[in-house]
């Protein structure tokens, strides 16, 4: 398949968030400020492409010649861990005013199910390289995306709305989240991804 | 002893407690809001919630028990990692006895089996509960945060799959004119529902942000 409708079906048609529902817990509880919504966007944006990449040939090049399919799974999550603890550290020694806008979002993103979701998947559909680093970046962006467009709406409620007490706060997130999931159908017509 | 007596002491056993925690006054859904990724992918029909609600109490409760076992041994640096090894042990072993066993059930599951790993409830439980207290305690919380979370998907699978198939584990319910509300079976209706439960929920037990 072409890797530019991949990378487009990712962000629209098969949103992670909205679509295969991955990545609710920082989904709800990060979406109050918007600031806040976009750094932790482009920290996932970057840890998902950036594991996506090295999880590629560890898969295909080591576990399947070796037949060990069945570690697949300790020996990526334990290179996300790995790769986001790197990255921290990097962040810490060479760029310290990144820290405090980007660096915060790290940790919690080892446990984020979208960055183990996405070596899944790629897995599970048989992308080759070229496709899953679009797949990787189409995803994380649609995931971004779906953050941002919340933290907004969220921000906006705040200020007008009166929602009935037993709704705030998680349960109104999840009517808007699905709202927004309908919002997203509309995109379905465009690509057909199998 | 009397029996009112008997059922009193049992209530008030340390074990009884940590075993019901996370069933009601903290339950993980409803209290505070985790590990519904899975929850709401998969919850359309029901088998796949009983997998999946299975698979998850095992999980937790295993891998909290190996968690308090060694947890004089984890150095506090990587414990996460160490959390994270000894979870995916245990969901490697659900993901293959599904594989095995139940060979639809694992294709319509497709990757949220794996997705148990990241599962914040396991996590948490490992976190909070196993690495300061002592294994059969931890091994009670994790089953009863388990079975908490079960119920949970089963009372969202036993509203989704007969409105939205018209079926339940895959017998016909509903009568023949009946049309499928098919939103139900897909990610919108999922989030409304789970909207409804929080609403209801919280309402009853006064929990308010």
């Amino acid at each position: 398949m072409n890797p530019l409708t991949i990378l487009i079906a990712s962000i629209f048609t098969h949103n992670i968030a909205l679509v295969y529902i991955l990545g609710m817990c920082p989904f709800i509880i990060i979406s109050k400020n918007y600031k806040t919504a976009v750094g932790m966007g482009i920290a996932i944006i970057f840890v998902v492409t950036l594991t996506a990449i090295i999880n590629w040939p560890i898969y295909w090049k080591v576990l399947v010649p070796l037949h060990s399919e069945i570690l697949a799974f300790l020996i990526f999550i334990i290179i996300i861990a790995a790769t986001v603890q790197l990255l921290e550290m990097l962040i810490e020694k060479f760029f310290p005013p990144l820290q405090s806008s980007f660096g915060i979002f790290l940790p919690l993103i080892t446990v984020n199910c979208i960055v183990l979701a996405v070596c899944l998947f790629m897995v599970l559909r048989n992308y080759n390289f070229i496709q899953t680093v679009c797949y990787s970046f189409g995803t994380s962006c649609g995931w971004a995306l779906a953050i941002i467009l919340m933290a907004a709406i969220k921000e906006k409620l705040m200020l007008v709305s009166d929602i009935p007490k037993g709704l705030r706060g998680p349960g109104i997130t999840m009517i808007i989240a699905g709202l927004m999931a309908l919002a997203f159908m509309g995109f379905a017509g465009i690509i057909t991804l199998q | 002893m009397p029996k009112k007596q008997l059922k009193r002491s049992i209530k008030q056993t340390k074990w009884f407690k940590t075993l019901t925690i996370g069933m009601w006054q903290d339950h993980p859904t409803f209290c505070v809001v985790l590990g519904i990724c899975s929850m709401l992918a998969i919850t359309n029909r029901l088998e796949n919630a009983l997998a999946m609600g299975i698979g998850v109490t095992l999980c937790t409760a295993f891998s909290c028990l190996f968690v308090s076992f060694f947890r004089n041994v984890i150095p506090s640096r990587v414990r996460m990692l160490a959390y994270m090894v000894i979870i995916s042990t245990f969901v490697i072993c659900v993901d293959r006895v599904l594989k095995a066993y139940f060979p639809p059930i694992s294709e319509e599951m497709g990757p949220y089996v794996g997705l148990i790993i990241t599962n914040c409830i396991l996590m948490g439980r490992a976190e909070a509960f196993a690495i300061k207290n002592g294994p059969w305690l931890s091994f009670l919380d994790g089953l009863g945060y388990g079975v908490g979370y079960s119920f949970m998907l089963i009372l969202m699978a036993l509203i989704r799959e007969p409105l939205g198939f018209g079926t339940i584990l895959g017998y016909r319910v509903m009568p023949g004119a009946w049309t499928n509300w098919v939103i139900l079976t897909i990610a919108p209706g999922a989030f409304f529902l789970l909207g409804v439960y929080l609403w209801i929920f919280r309402t009853i037990a006064k929990k308010t942000e």
